[in-house]
């Protein structure tokens, strides 16, 4: 095995179980916008998309998946955080008077 | 520019985004965590494009304009009510990115003469299977969630078996290319197995799965990021992933105890098909219906108050006539909360949404286990749109399919109120013995204009 691969598995191990532990602590009440949050921060992948499509030596076919995977990450970026904010706004602890 | 800036950059976006969702655990940080995860979201973009490796840069700009005019609108226009669509959609968008990922890095190999083999052949494998299943699948699930793909479910002889064959096919397929360089129709037709594993996955499942059904999209989502980190050896996309695949995990599982099914039974069970023995022969008996004016001096004269909102609800647009009632009641002295299933919605957490939506604050609104033992002090229990998670036959009827599902106790409160469009069974089809009991009034008619009559008959009490 390889020293990268090692490396690679040792944070795999070690953040499943950080994962776990954060999102138990998560209350139910916002588990709608947990899971639009996770969409959007796995929206990370547009790096690797960004590093196939833009990188000089590639082929043809390589840089065109690539570069529609930036545009489908960027889709899950944007609308990812936009809907977890626009959600979240909504939630207020006491009724503002007046209204 | 140097290798150290964006390595650190990288470092840093991971600590941003184990901390955007730390501070997601109360409401009160929450919005700090949507920004903390911009923040490192923008810097790992930003490092990347300064990677000396990344050196055209038009298509990667027209791309994430592209992206940007599609996503703003998006979350701009959808109705809360429609997030669970977006959802699905989001799922897909995310697994096709990290598929068609796999897919170029694939091709690059290919091209370079250099076929992959082994562990980032495996990582390839991985994310495209993960990604192209959980396209398709997402995308039926929108479907389903939108009702243009029927929402009962399909099922036909031999389904598993098909199912298990083609997976079969596919891994046989996938170990082959981790193995040793094969020929060029291989790679196209694992892809193509796996969008249609996709497809036949949700087939059989039935709309009242869908929460389940989505979290767990949610996660492999998720896992195929994860994978993609190890292709290309990016510790980053590995965190982000796995943050994404634990947390799908988690709700599918809270979702799958919420509905007393396993794993395995929401994945080939076909919900649908167990119903039917005791739906029909109890609907001739009698029932108590009342009007919005009996309904009002009712809730008046009580002390305590539990709301009970179900999907019909929000179907019915009602969130902001029951917003009006809680206000008009709790004026009066009423203490109004609100108990929320784990399944009531669409997806998890859901319902919490719409409620906070009508400006419903949120410390009114409660779990399940922490409001189950308050039905025995509140004097109504006011049911809207909900129907399987108050049916007390989930308690003792042990032919029911509902049997052993955690439900709502609504049926020690003093007394209880259903708001119902007609007597037909909910979304499982299966009657509802609540409705004939002594202490129940059913009050029959649309939601919303249902409790706003009721709203206008308090007012006239004043």
């Amino acid at each position: 095995m390889s020293n990268e691969l090692e490396i690679s598995l040792y944070v795999l191990v070690l953040a499943v179980p950080l994962g776990l532990e954060l999102v138990r602590r998560v209350s139910p009440l916002l588990h709608t916008p947990l899971m639009s949050l996770t969409n959007a921060i796995s929206a990370i992948s547009v790096v690797g998309a960004i590093l196939v499509s833009g990188t000089g030596t590639v082929p043809l076919l390589s840089k065109v998946l690539g570069t529609i995977a930036v545009m489908f990450a960027t889709i899950n970026i944007v609308a990812g955080f936009l809907i977890t904010d626009r959600m979240l706004k909504m939630f207020k602890k006491k009724e503002t008077p007046g209204k | 520019m140097n290798d150290s800036f964006w390595q650190a950059a990288y470092v840093i976006a991971a600590l941003c985004v184990v901390y955007s969702i730390k501070w997601l655990s109360s409401p009160v940080t929450a919005r700090r965590g949507v920004r903390v995860g911009e923040f490192g979201m923008l810097l790992a973009v930003i490092g990347t494009l300064l990677r000396h490796e990344v050196m055209s840069y038009q298509w990667i700009f027209v791309a994430f304009v592209a992206g940007a005019a599609v996503g703003a609108p998006l979350a701009y226009l959808m109705p809360m009510t429609s997030v669970p669509q977006l959802t699905a959609l989001s799922h897909a968008f995310g697994a096709l990115a990290a598929a068609l990922v796999g897919s170029a890095e694939y091709y690059k190999d290919v091209a370079a003469g250099d076929p992959t083999t082994g562990a980032k052949m495996a990582a390839i494998v991985i994310e495209s299977l993960l990604g192209y299943l959980t396209t398709t699948a997402s995308v039926m699930a929108f479907g389903k969630l939108q009702e243009i793909v029927p929402t009962r479910p399909m099922t036909y002889k031999g389904q598993n078996f098909v199912n298990l064959i083609l997976f079969a096919f596919a891994a046989v397929l996938g170990v082959w290319m981790i193995a040793t360089p094969t020929p060029g129709w291989v790679f196209p037709t694992f892809t193509g197995l796996s969008l249609v594993f996709g497809v036949l996955l949700i087939m059989p499942i039935g709309g009242g799965d869908m929460p389940t059904v989505i979290a767990l999209l949610n996660s492999y989502a998720g896992a195929a990021c994860a994978a993609m980190g190890f292709a290309l050896g990016n510790r980053l996309l590995i965190i982000a992933g796995a943050l994404n695949a634990s947390s799908g995990f988690i709700l599918s599982v809270i979702m799958c105890k919420a509905m007393n099914r396993s794993f395995t039974n929401v994945l080939f069970g076909a919900f649908g098909q167990a119903t039917g023995g005791s739906a029909v022969q109890a609907s001739t008996k009698p029932v108590r219906s009342a009007t919005a004016e009996d309904a009002a001096s009712i809730l008046e004269s009580a002390r305590r108050v539990i709301v009970v909102p179900g999907y019909g609800m929000a179907v019915a647009q009602a969130q902001h006539k029951l917003r009006e009632l809680s206000d008009s009641l709790t004026k009066r002295g009423v203490q109004v909360d609100f108990a929320i299933h784990p399944v009531a919605g669409r997806m998890p957490g859901h319902m919490n949404v719409l409620l906070a939506e009508a400006d419903i604050p949120y410390d009114k609104m409660h779990e399940m286990e922490d409001i189950n033992p308050d039905f025995a002090e509140a004097d109504v229990a006011l049911v809207i749109g909900a129907n399987d998670v108050v049916n007390p036959a989930a308690r003792h009827d042990k032919n029911s399919p509902i049997y052993g599902m955690p439900i709502l106790d609504v049926d020690k409160a003093q007394t209880v109120m259903v708001i119902k469009r007609s007597m037909n069974p909910g979304f499982a089809g299966i009657d509802n013995e609540l409705y004939y009991e002594d202490k129940t009034l059913m009050l029959f008619g649309d939601a919303k204009t249902f409790l706003g009559e009721i709203v206008k008959a308090l007012n006239a009490n004043k």
